[in-house]
């Protein structure tokens, strides 16, 4: 395109950065740290965001924040934050409940390649809050069940205590539709289950590699880990699929922040085949 | 393209007409031998013959500052979008900064297109002018920007008695008819622009990348795990202002800020720096390129190899700002690209 070409291209009415008005509808005290925000946008339309991708949280005066969705798009009506207190926005945000007014954009970014999932085995390797995104993209599994192979779950916490979704894991506990299995890094005197980083998990499964694609969300320190694991189960590389977390001012691919080498997270990403990432440096 | 010449007598009633029609920004001498592209009241404040600006034109079309929203909080939430722009003629502009402003508007143009940036470039004409002075830096030659063919309303070039004058687009050729008295340029007067532009990738011939234009992102993807990185980063104090003077350099921050009555405010971005030490730094304390090396890396693989295999050119037009910013003395492109290539 020539600069004189830019030139002609018509004026946009309004600006990709003008989030837009949207109501906290429900909230619920997930931990200590976490909190979920079910949402509404004002226009009253579907947010139509695919597994996997995030959104712009605005809050008018302090400022914005790249969230995942957590809901899945199957769900209709409002969609789901699940929101860790770290930064001013998300700090702000826990103060906020039901009836409150905030900003949104998006949604943005690649989410899962649902279409290349179907039909397949799908391994969810999920740390901490690595479970928000993941959780968006179980239930779109689960409420399309007929649509896929086998679902196994492995989900590790610090402790107990920093478990989310509480109803939803003693649903999959017992689900047959699934095998879910879990782990914490510390018990408390309540648990009986395995304790451990998520990897002492991998030993207890078989899946079969061929048919089997892993997804893999967790903190950065995770991503190592769990990628060999699912290697060593003999998962190839473009069957591994992991969300990465950046800095993310715009979502637009303009500001800059999340690059990656020449890959602008918040729009190549931040779903991305392990295959296409693991000669960037910096990525993993 | 069209030529017209404007003779030199003739050349600042052009741009005092110009100035009493619209915003006009151009070259100033703002201390002794340093030059900035600033407002002008008269044409006699106009510097046509300066080497370089301490900052490009982008802070005209890309503000340091720039509000993108306005909001009001409370019981009843709002908020819209703020879009200014008024026209605005910036005469006096190089070669090299009229492909880095080129280079901007594919940037914000592409795919998401930014409205705040892309109304401003609407609204805003450039009238170019040839290099008549080397920088110290610079070294336009090796990144081909030291002519230009396109990009501009009109383009200058001093051939002596006049200016001839090449018209890029209608809305040049407009502002000469309303506000320039100008002719057809004659055969000889176009001959005589083309020898003093054929010479005009010469005058860099002190500053050159030993590597071709097109191989440099395979010289860089070469060289990623090269020491030199750690080695210039000891002497790095992650300053940002590399990026601060770079013409192409288009990265930025969003900050809200509220007014003292607490129920009204703005959003605005300001530009932001890759050399920072907090620029991808993410809210729970994970620094996705804390060491000072990797931000130089992804610096000049940002300037010779990303934005080339994106835009088919290089996001590095040769200007040497960034080698006169750093104090230091460890930014210039043109000596890193040449180490790498030596293997020093």
């Amino acid at each position: 395109m020539t600069a004189a070409q830019v030139q002609m291209g018509s004026r946009e009415p309004t600006s990709i950065y003008l989030p837009q008005l949207a109501k906290i509808v429900r909230t619920e005290q997930l931990t200590k740290m976490e909190k979920l925000f079910e949402i509404k946008l004002g226009s009253g339309q579907e947010l139509g965001h695919q597994p996997g991708q995030f959104v712009e949280v605005s809050l008018f005066g302090i400022g914005e924040a790249p969230i995942s969705v957590s809901s899945s798009p199957t769900k209709k009506g409002s969609f789901e934050l699940a929101v860790r207190a770290v930064g001013n926005v998300t700090k702000a945000l826990h103060t906020l409940d039901r009836g409150a007014t905030l900003g949104i954009r998006g949604p943005f970014g690649r989410g899962f390649p649902v279409e290349e999932l179907r039909g397949k085995d799908i391994l969810f390797v999920a740390g901490g809050i690595g479970l928000v995104p993941v959780r968006s993209l179980i239930n779109y599994v689960l409420d399309n069940r007929s649509a896929f192979g086998r679902v196994l779950v492995l989900f590790g916490a610090k402790t107990p205590a920093e478990q989310l979704f509480l109803d939803e894991l003693s649903k999959w506990r017992m689900s047959k539709e699934m095998e879910y299995w879990e782990t914490v890094d510390r018990a408390d005197g309540q648990w009986k289950g395995n304790v451990g980083v998520i990897t002492t998990l991998f030993p207890k499964i078989t899946v079969d590699p061929k048919k089997t694609v892993a997804v893999i969300v967790g903190p950065p320190i995770m991503y190592r880990f769990a990628i060999l694991e699912a290697q060593v189960k003999g998962i190839p590389d473009d069957q591994i699929i992991v969300s990465l977390e950046r800095r993310m001012k715009c979502g637009v691919g303009k500001c800059g922040h999340c690059q990656i080498h020449h890959v602008y997270v918040c729009q190549d990403g931040p779903v991305f085949s392990y295959a296409k990432i693991k000669h960037l440096k910096e990525a993993i | 393209m069209t030529f017209r010449a404007i003779e030199k007598k003739n050349f600042p009633p052009f741009i005092d007409s110009l100035i009493q029609a619209m915003e006009v920004v151009g070259v100033r001498e703002k201390v002794e031998g340093k030059y900035e592209f600033a407002p002008l009241e008269a044409a006699s404040q106009l510097c046509l013959e300066y080497d370089v600006t301490l900052l490009s034109p982008k802070k005209f079309l890309f503000p340091p500052r720039e509000t993108l929203l306005k909001f009001k909080t409370g019981k009843s939430v709002s908020c819209e979008p703020v879009l200014d722009s008024q026209s605005l003629a910036i005469i006096g502009v190089h070669p090299y900064d009229i492909k880095a402003i080129a280079q901007l508007d594919r940037i914000f143009a592409d795919a998401n297109r930014d409205e705040h940036y892309l109304r401003k470039r609407q609204d805003t004409v450039i009238i170019g002018v040839d290099i008549k002075r080397s920088s110290t830096h610079a070294f336009c030659r090796s990144m081909n920007s030291a002519t230009v063919q396109e990009g501009f309303d009109l383009l200058l070039t001093d051939i002596g008695e006049s200016y001839v004058v090449a018209v890029g687009t209608n809305q040049g050729q407009a502002l000469l008819e309303k506000h320039a008295v100008s002719r057809a340029a004659t055969k000889e007067e176009i001959g005589k622009r083309a020898e003093i532009q054929e010479k005009i990738p010469y005058m860099f011939s002190l500053n050159t990348v030993n590597t071709p234009y097109e191989e440099l992102p395979k010289l860089l993807a070469d060289h990623a795990e090269s020491k030199l990185f750690a080695e210039l980063a000891e002497k790095c104090f992650s300053c940002g202002s590399c990026n601060l003077v770079c013409p192409t350099c288009y990265c930025f921050d969003v900050q809200d800020d509220m007014a003292l009555n607490l129920s009204e405010g703005e959003r605005f971005r300001l530009w932001d720096g890759c050399l920072l030490d907090g620029f991808a730094k993410v809210a729970t304390g994970e620094n996705f390129r804390e060491n000072r090396a990797e931000r130089i890396r992804h610096r000049i693989f940002r300037k010779g190899k990303y934005i080339y295999e994106k835009y088919g050119e290089h996001g590095c037009v040769g200007c040497g700002r960034c080698a006169s910013a750093c104090l230091p003395d460890i930014a210039n492109p043109v000596e890193i690209f040449n180490r790498l290539k030596e293997g020093k």
